[in-house]
Order: C-alpha cells, then structure tokens, then sequence
C-alpha cells in the first residue's frame, strides 16, 4: 500500500464527513450560518391560537417573511399572545396589518399570514397586530354546523 | 438450591471481572501519551477501518434512503400527504436508522476484522514478541485502533445521513414526482440540528466506543486457536450488535422520550 495514497485516502475521508455534517446542517435542518442578525420583532393577539407553534411560518401572500418565536396568554387580556420574528428586509408592513392564523391543506400545519392594509405608516419591531383572526377549530366548527341544523327544523 | 443460587453467583462474579479486564485494558491503551510514530499508526487504522468500511456505508445508505423515500410515499399518499415525505425519511434517517445501521455494518465491517486481526497476533505470538522487545502491545497495537474506530464512526454516520436523504430524493423526487421544494422544504422546517442531527451524532460516538471496545477486547482476550479466533470474532459480532440496539434504546428514551 502506497503510504501517499493511504494518508490522501483518510483525508478524503475526513474531508467528506465533516462536509456531510456541514451538509446535513444546512441543507437538511435549514440552519443558517447568518442568522438572527436582520430580523425585528412583531407581537400579535389572537382569540384562539390552537396548534400555531414555535417556529411556525409566518407569510406574506404565501411568502414565508418570518417565523413563530413563542406563543403564550396575554395576562390581562387572556388572549393569546404570539410573538414572531420577521426578517429585516420586510419593513413595509403597515400598520392595519392584519394577521390570520391558517392551515395548510386540511390537516396540516398551521401558519400564520399576514395581509397588509392600507395606511402609510409601516410597523416597526415590537409593535402588536391588533385586527387578527383565530385558528380554525374544528370542533367548534361542528358544534356550530349541528346547532344550525337543530335551529332550521 | 444453595448449589444453583452459588452457580449463579458465580457466574455474575466471572462476568464482572471480565467486564473489569476489559475496562482495564481500555483504560490502560487510552492512557498514553502520544509519541511521534502514533500519528502514522492512527492514519494507518483510519484508512483499514473508516476508508475500507466507506463503499458498505455509501451502497447501503443509498438504498435505505431509497427504500424510505418509497414506502414513505406510498403511506402518506393515503392521507393525501405526500409532501412530507422529506421530513420523514430525513427524521427517520437522522435520528434512529444513520447511527444504528452505520454502527451494525461498521460492527460487521471493521469490528469483526480488528477482532480476527488481533486475535491472529496473539496466536502468532506477535504480542508476546512485542513485549519481550519491551513495547507495550496495548499501546502500540490496541490504542490507534481504538481511536481510529472512535474517529471513523460519526463521519460514516454522517455520510450515511446524507446519501440517504438524497436516496430519498432520487426516489420521492426524480421518480415519483414530489415537488423538489416540498420535499426539502418540509424537510428543513422538521429536523433541528441540536435536537436531531447532534443527537444522531452523540449516538454514533456512543456506538464507536462500544464497538470498538468489544471489538478489541475479543481479540485481545481471546482464545489463541483458530477455534478460539472463530468464536471471539462470532462474540464480537453478536456483543457489538446488541449492545447497539439496547444503548439505542437507552439513548432515545433519554433523549426524545422525556417530556
């Protein structure tokens, strides 16, 4: 075995599993090497958030502009209060910006989009979208649909 | 019945001081300082059991990859979800089955091989004969390839991740016609690096140290015949496979099971 081939062989070795490492971090679990640095904060209360979760997307006409950082109760309010982390270029976000909390497809994960209203002003970091409309629960859903069906009779 | 619960004593205390040798043949080959010439034997080692066990790694994770991408589509695509087929086979590859079938193929690969190696020194006489030299056999024959083994697993594991994720790809993807941005994308969203890579990483430490470990102590211990080589190397096979699936068991439970 020749010894230059042995050492050039570990090395590649070496090499090709520190990139697999590097690999899996950005391409597989979407870290980012520069990250956190250009994002603001935003806040949101909603009446109901049921099933947003950190890390959640947060989007813009579909676009995803941010992401979900903690979703807690607002103490004198008891909504809940979501707090989320949008990405520094978006900084024409008005301030009647309305904020939804969606699904995506029937069962899936749920998200939040933004829709952006009309005045001149734009949010700034830690402002609080006030105009938000709750998740969808299914539950209630049916509740509702069975009630309207008893009234109708 | 005092026979049979002395039989069983017996046996534990014969099982301990085994355990008790080998933990004193590892500590005794870990604990060395390194001289000029260990670079060139860990380089050495590196390339018999990372390099040599690379093409198993790369064949076997393409096709699990492949396998996952295929029966993950067809569960899904009952429940209209096929979208998620990415962050399944990345979290399934990740987190169980990159540390675990890595760590039964290196067993298999490079376990069973340093076992019959060390084993056919011993009954050639080469250890005895390096020590009658005045050098250390545990140093010079058992320490680089102890940590050439400790070194070798977690990059195998990681390449074994990402070809598998890409196996997955090429089946999802190329051949079943997922949407390329879903399936990284749903992907990206799911695995967390700290929680699941790292975790996966952590495990394939674990494993290397125990392979490795049985590995060498079979062949350092065993009985100096080609009868005696057989059976340790059978030993180190069986040892280091169970001892992956209980510690993988072990290790999930403390790191995804808590609350």
């Amino acid at each position: 075995m020749n010894k230059r081939w042995l050492e050039v062989s570990v090395g590649l070795m070496l090499v090709a599993g520190v990139g697999a490492l590097l690999a899996l971090a950005l391409q597989v679990s979407g870290s980012h090497l520069t990250r956190g640095a250009d994002q603001y904060p935003l806040e949101a209360l909603f009446d109901n958030a049921a099933g947003l979760a950190p890390k959640a997307r947060v989007t813009l006409a579909g676009v995803t502009v941010g992401e979900v950082v903690a979703v807690g109760i607002d103490v004198p309010t008891l909504m809940a209060r979501v707090q989320m982390q949008i990405n520094g270029d978006v900084d024409y976000l008005s301030l009647d910006t309305s904020a939804s909390i969606l699904t995506a497809g029937l069962l899936g994960e749920k998200y939040v989009g933004l829709s952006v209203g009309a005045e001149e002003d734009v949010l700034v970091a830690g402002d609080v979208i006030e105009d938000t409309q709750s998740a969808l629960v299914l539950e209630e859903l049916i509740g509702q649909f069975l009630l309207n069906l008893g009234d109708s009779k | 019945m005092i026979n049979f619960i002395a039989s069983m004593g017996s046996a534990l205390i014969y099982r301990l001081s085994l355990m008790g040798r080998a933990l004193i043949m590892l500590v005794q080959a870990v604990t060395v300082m390194p001289s000029p010439k260990s670079g060139a034997r860990l380089i050495q080692q590196l390339y018999v059991v990372g390099v040599q066990s690379l093409i198993i790694i790369l064949v076997s994770a393409l096709f699990i990859g492949m396998v996952l991408g295929l029966q993950g589509y067809t569960l899904l695509a009952a429940y209209g979800s096929e979208q998620a087929v990415g962050q399944m086979v990345a979290l399934t590859l990740v987190r169980e089955l990159s540390p675990v079938v890595a760590g039964l193929l290196f067993a298999g690969r490079a376990g069973s091989a340093l076992t019959a190696e060390l084993g056919l020194m011993k009954a050639t006489e080469q250890l005895a004969s390096l020590e009658m030299f005045g050098v250390d056999p545990l140093h010079r024959i058992v320490a680089p390839r102890f940590w050439a083994g400790i070194i070798s697993l977690p990059l195998l594991v990681a390449i074994f991740s990402l070809v598998g994720v890409y196996g997955g790809h090429l089946v999802a993807v190329e051949w079943l016609g997922v949407y390329s941005g879903s399936y990284w994308g749903n992907m990206q969203q799911a695995v967390d690096f700290n929680g699941d890579v790292m975790s996966g990483m952590i495990k394939a430490l674990v494993f290397a140290f125990l392979i490795t470990w049985i590995a060498l102590y079979q062949g350092y211990a065993c009985v100096p015949t080609s009868q005696g080589i057989s059976a340790a190397t059978t030993r180190t096979v069986v040892y280091a496979s169970l001892a992956i699936l209980g510690f993988d068991f072990i290790l999930t439970a403390l790191m995804f099971g808590g609350a």
